[in-house]
């Protein structure tokens, strides 16, 4: 796509802008439906309707929240640091969306096609750690401090598990770019990382179980990362209100929690690529070709985000502890075995 | 219990019992909903619920029973005489209705729906219906007057009762004379006069 924009634009900034266009049409097109989707979820586990008035088993409900976001009053707390307490949605936005710049949507299209791809996503999607911290400061309210003190304190645990689960896998692949992880995946299921990826059968046999462990172990941090049920300690409404966006809202309400959506996709768009093929077709060559990749690669990312809301209507919220317990004493030892693990599969 | 052993044990039982709350809400996640769309679909309500008052003044005799038994005081009712000539009809038990009644309010805001006022009614005019959705905004439309009368036929009845309490006053009145002349004229020396009878005070209920 890059080089189609260059070819008719030249090497102007409008390559660039358009260029960051998909994803950003993407996320808001996206939060419409995974709204929709987490609210009929949770209803239909619970025997419940869910949404019914607004159109077709109210279908335009999204649409209805966002008008009402739209119009609501944009309060700012009497006490509040205002220039951080209105600029940390934004934060919290760009560095979700800046991590959908490394993400390949397919064989045709990639934001930016950097050789430090999964590091780059790593590195700035650390930036939603300070944008909370800012939200939660600026609000000088308790509760938002200390839901932002867990947010970071979870985000910056479990960032270690997930790190190591990536560099199992970039050990395997020689590669960050999620592009060219995706590529190597293509050829049918079989060459998906989850089942050894290229390694030779013998191999493979070891890879399995270990890939499954990283799988794992990746999944639930990144769970973590996106503050999610049974993670969402940072939010959790019945000790802290709302966590780090209590005093928020309108617009700015809405934009943390299009971020928050946007982040969960992400993290299971990276899922995907780094275990599930990414784009490519689990059919071998059957259903190839730049639009069919970009349909895998969004459908397969739509099964990580409803796994997720599958497990946060099922699980209950762990507590503090629990939490550190997880990350420090399982995630992280398992994680390291495993890359230890796997790096001698590889000399091997 | 060995820490490794119960360390791995952990993990075992974490992966298992998450796995089963998620077979758990997969299987309701394709159960009927129990959701019952309310406004446009009801619940049926038992047989003998109690909501709204309704009372059928065609069979109301104005006997004042209800209004006494209610605990709550919401229900007020005045009633005028009938003079002989008036035909009221009967009700449809067959009673014969002797009074009109001008007044029959019912504060439904007062109610408490214990339906105390339903069983002494002689014709079973008075009765609890399934509607329930009656809010008003204004806390004075809940008084429900079930009065069928229109001010002019009241004024009429009205006029009517004094007229036939007058005359039944002056008949007595001249009853009573005469007996006090017969007395009289009997010369019973110390004749007690006879006190003429109070005249008798239509029924009627004090505004609360």
């Amino acid at each position: 796509m890059e080089q189609y924009l260059t070819s008719h634009f030249g090497d102007t900034i409008w390559v660039h802008i358009l260029m960051g266009v998909p994803p950003l049409v993407f996320i808001l097109l996206y939060a419409l439906v995974v709204i929709y989707l987490e609210m009929k979820m949770a209803a239909h586990m619970q025997d419940r309707l869910a949404y019914m008035r607004t159109g077709w088993h109210g279908l335009l409900q999204p649409i209805a929240d966002m008008l009402k976001l739209l119009q609501k009053e944009d309060t700012i707390p009497a006490a509040a640091d205002k220039f951080l307490f209105l600029l940390a949605p934004y934060v919290v936005f760009i560095g979700t969306y800046a991590a959908f710049a490394a993400l390949p949507f397919g064989s045709a299209y990639i934001g930016s096609g950097i050789n430090v791809g999964v590091f780059y996503i790593l590195a700035i999607s650390s930036l939603v750690v300070v944008g909370l911290l800012m939200a939660g400061w600026a609000s000088n309210n308790k509760w938002s401090l200390f839901g932002a003190l867990r947010s970071a304190a979870q985000i910056v645990s479990y960032e270690i598990p997930s790190a190591l689960a990536i560099l199992a896998v970039v050990m395997m692949a020689g590669t960050m770019n999620l592009q060219e992880l995706s590529a190597m995946q293509t050829g049918g299921i079989g060459h998906w990382m989850i089942l050894g990826g290229s390694l030779p059968l013998a191999k493979k046999l070891i890879a399995v179980p270990l890939m499954l462990i990283l799988f794992l172990i990746y999944y639930v941090s990144s769970m973590a990362e996106v503050n999610r049920t049974p993670f969402d300690i940072p939010e959790a409404e019945s000790e802290l209100v709302q966590g780090y966006n209590t005093e928020y809202s309108g617009m700015k309400f809405a934009i943390f929690y299009l971020a928050e959506y946007a982040n969960l996709f992400a993290v299971s768009a990276i899922v995907t690529v780094l275990f599930f093929g990414g784009w490519a077709s689990p059919f071998a060559s059957l259903m190839t070709g730049p639009w069919w990749s970009a349909f895998w690669f969004v459908t397969k990312g739509m099964f990580f985000v409803s796994l997720n809301i599958w497990l946060r209507w099922t699980l209950p919220r762990f507590r503090v502890d629990q939490l550190m317990y997880m990350s420090w004493k399982v995630l992280t030892p398992f994680a390291l075995a495993c890359v230890v693990g796997l790096g001698l599969l590889l000399v091997w | 219990m060995n820490p490794v052993a119960e360390y791995f044990g952990d993990i075992y039982r974490g992966l298992r019992t998450a796995t089963i709350g998620m077979r758990i809400t997969f299987k309701h996640l394709f159960t009927r909903a129990v959701t019952i769309q309310y406004p446009t679909v009801k619940m049926k309500l038992p047989e003998r619920a109690r909501n709204r008052l309704y009372v059928n003044m065609d069979d109301c005799i104005g006997c004042d029973q209800c209004a006494m038994a209610c605990p709550v005081d919401c229900i007020q009712i005045e009633t005028i005489k009938s003079t002989p000539e008036d035909n009221l009809g009967t009700t449809s038990t067959g009673q014969k209705k002797r009074l009109h009644v001008p007044v029959f309010d019912i504060d439904i805001a007062k109610c408490c729906y214990c339906g105390l006022c339903v069983y002494p009614c002689p014709t079973e005019c008075i009765k609890m219906t399934d509607v329930y959705e009656f809010s008003e905004f204004d806390r004075h439309s809940l008084i429900y007057s079930f009065s069928t009368m229109t001010p002019a036929e009241i004024e009429t009845a009205k006029m009517k009762a004094k007229k036939m309490e007058e005359e039944a006053a002056a008949k007595k009145a001249a009853a009573a004379a005469a007996a006090k002349a017969a007395a009289e004229a009997k010369a019973a020396a110390p004749a007690v006069p006879v006190p003429p009878a109070p005249p008798a005070a239509p029924q009627q209920q004090k505004p609360e």
